[in-house]
């Protein structure tokens, strides 16, 4: 049988919890010993324990909530609209060789712009609000997913498409029956580039010019020298991107059962 | 049997296949025609290359022909195609990899579950239900791309070498059960193969192909009685005929 093998669902991170923890506290106890006895001052290098605090307050009157809620829209929404309109351009991009020769220069020119560096441009364009951040998203989204999901379609063994044509298969129902399974180890494999992308894309953006988010907020407490904050936005950003990325690795291992080797 | 008064359930007509490549174009079949009456049992045989396989792709209707005619009696009909890989979708458990024809019909899912269950029992897969396609053997992978085959009830079964991948005592033993399937189902059947003595076994007509560009280059009616049994390979009769098969082939 060949199958797609390409970008497949990554195995399960191995479960060790107790090295997990242990490396993780060593971490920790590195951090508080170099904070407690390099002599740096606060604002260069705040002690755990100043960042624990700073979280808890920033809990409490509400703002790392309304900071962390708008960053995860712009992600959400940025990741949905890229997800959405690379997966069908890039269906039909894999369906016609002619409508790939239409595209592919403006494509290839796109793609080596990076982001990162009209993000400015974007903001100035659709201002400080969430929508500028939403498009850096999607755009930051887009290539990974587009080409993810060229490779995928491409990849459909030509043999099921030939059952499918013997047995009057429908477009609708190739596309829904055989298209969309056969390549679906590369598309998620695609969107699970793209949910880590677009936490980047967000904070970026953010940076750059905004008025609410966590990278607002990173800029906020750097401003004030507010280290701990920063520390805490950073930490917060680390989190989505997990469990984002949890997210998409747990719908990889619920849809890609099939997939998996047995031992 | 090969009864001629019948009226022809499938008539092909100077058939032409050619593929676009650089040079001109590579021609795969040429002037292709033959009939075949209902319930018949017809093997192709022919040299690797000779277009077997793009005639019988021609017939499911997956390629245009570049010329000629294929009628078949009664509108097109539903096809039951089996690949020379069993080619399974290897994320549908055996179950539902039976059941795609039915699901493309309309009928739901769960609803075709009572119908692919009765091909499971046919083809002998009882227990294997639930396993994943990785999870099968060749021979079993086979037998439910068999059983897919016929589970939409189909007016014409087409078979490319369908054991091709198999050794030759589970190839005998599928073959036996191909014709105790045909003879329970009655099926017109186009099968592809690379066995002279398989062909004569189980068809009651024999096409032999030509090197590429492929073109009838024989057609033999096998006289054969029914019920076919094992003891009639060792015949003088099948030997005879086995022998001029093969002159003819190569
Ligand atoms: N899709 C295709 N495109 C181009 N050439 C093809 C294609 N399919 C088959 N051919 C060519 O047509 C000829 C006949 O192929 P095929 O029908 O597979 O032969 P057989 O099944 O008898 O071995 C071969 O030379 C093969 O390379
Ligand atoms: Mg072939």
């Amino acid at each position: 049988m060949q199958l797609p093998k390409t970008q497949k669902s990554t195995p399960a991170p191995p479960h060790y919890p107790w090295t997990a923890l242990a490396s993780l506290a060593t971490g920790l106890a590195a951090w508080w010993l170099v904070s407690r006895f390099s002599g740096l001052p606060a604002f260069i290098l705040p002690s755990p324990g100043m960042v624990l605090n700073r979280f808890i307050l920033a809990l409490q009157d509400g703002s790392l909530l309304v900071h962390t809620v708008v960053t995860l829209e712009e992600i959400s929404l940025g990741l949905l609209a890229g997800t959405l309109s690379a997966t069908a351009l890039g269906y039909l991009l894999a369906k016609s060789r002619l409508f790939e020769r239409l595209l592919s220069p403006y494509l290839v020119a796109m793609q080596a712009i990076p982001i990162v560096a009209i993000a400015p441009l974007m903001v100035i364009w659709f201002g400080p609000g969430m929508f500028s951040k939403v498009l850096i998203c999607a755009l930051i989204v887009f290539f990974p997913v587009l080409v993810n999901t060229v490779v995928g379609v491409r990849a459909v063994p030509r043999s099921l498409h030939a059952l499918m044509g013997s047995l009057r298969a429908t477009r609708w129902q190739t596309l829904r029956l055989l298209e969309l399974p056969a390549s679906l180890p590369i598309l998620l494999g695609g969107l699970r580039i793209g949910a880590t992308l677009s936490v980047i894309g967000a904070v970026v953006g953010e940076l750059v010019g905004a008025n609410r988010g966590l990278g607002f907020l990173i800029n906020v407490g750097r401003g004030q020298y507010d280290t701990a904050l920063v520390f805490v936005a950073v930490f917060t950003l680390v989190a989505l991107a997990l469990a984002l990325y949890s997210l998409v690795s747990f719908f990889e291992h619920r849809l890609l059962a099939w997939q998996e080797w047995r031992e | 049997m090969t009864d001629d008064t019948l009226d022809p359930v499938l008539v092909v007509q100077d058939l032409d296949a050619t593929f676009p490549n650089e040079n001109g174009g590579l021609r795969a079949l040429r002037g292709v025609s033959f009939s075949v009456t209902p319930r018949q049992f017809v093997c192709i045989l022919g040299p690797s290359g000779s277009g077997k396989s793009t005639l019988l792709r021609v017939l499911a209707g997956v390629l245009k022909p570049t010329r000629g005619l294929v009628h078949f009696a009664g509108g097109i009909p539903r096809i039951g195609f089996v690949f020379q890989q069993s080619n399974l979708m290897p994320w549908r458990t055996v179950l539902d990899n039976i059941t795609l024809p039915l699901e493309l019909e309309g009928m739901n899912r769960e609803s075709a579950y009572p119908r692919a269950q009765e091909l499971i029992d046919l083809v002998g897969l009882q227990g294997f239900e639930r396993a994943w396609p990785r999870d099968l053997s060749g021979g079993m992978a086979q037998r439910v791309a068999i059983a897919r085959a016929l589970v939409h009830d189909p007016d014409i079964l087409l078979l490319d070498e369908p054991f091709g991948s198999l050794d030759a005592l589970t190839r005998e033993r599928m073959g036996s059960e191909l014709l105790r399937i045909w003879q329970v189902r009655q099926k017109t059947v186009l099968m592809v193969t690379h066995s002279i003595s398989e062909a004569l076994y189980l068809s009651d007509q024999v096409l032999v192909l030509t090197q590429r560009p492929g073109s009838i280059k024989m057609r033999l009616n096998v006289e054969l009685p029914r019920p076919r049994i094992e003891e009639m390979r060792y015949t003088a009769d099948f030997g005879r005929q086995v022998r001029q098969l093969k002159d003819a082939i190569e």
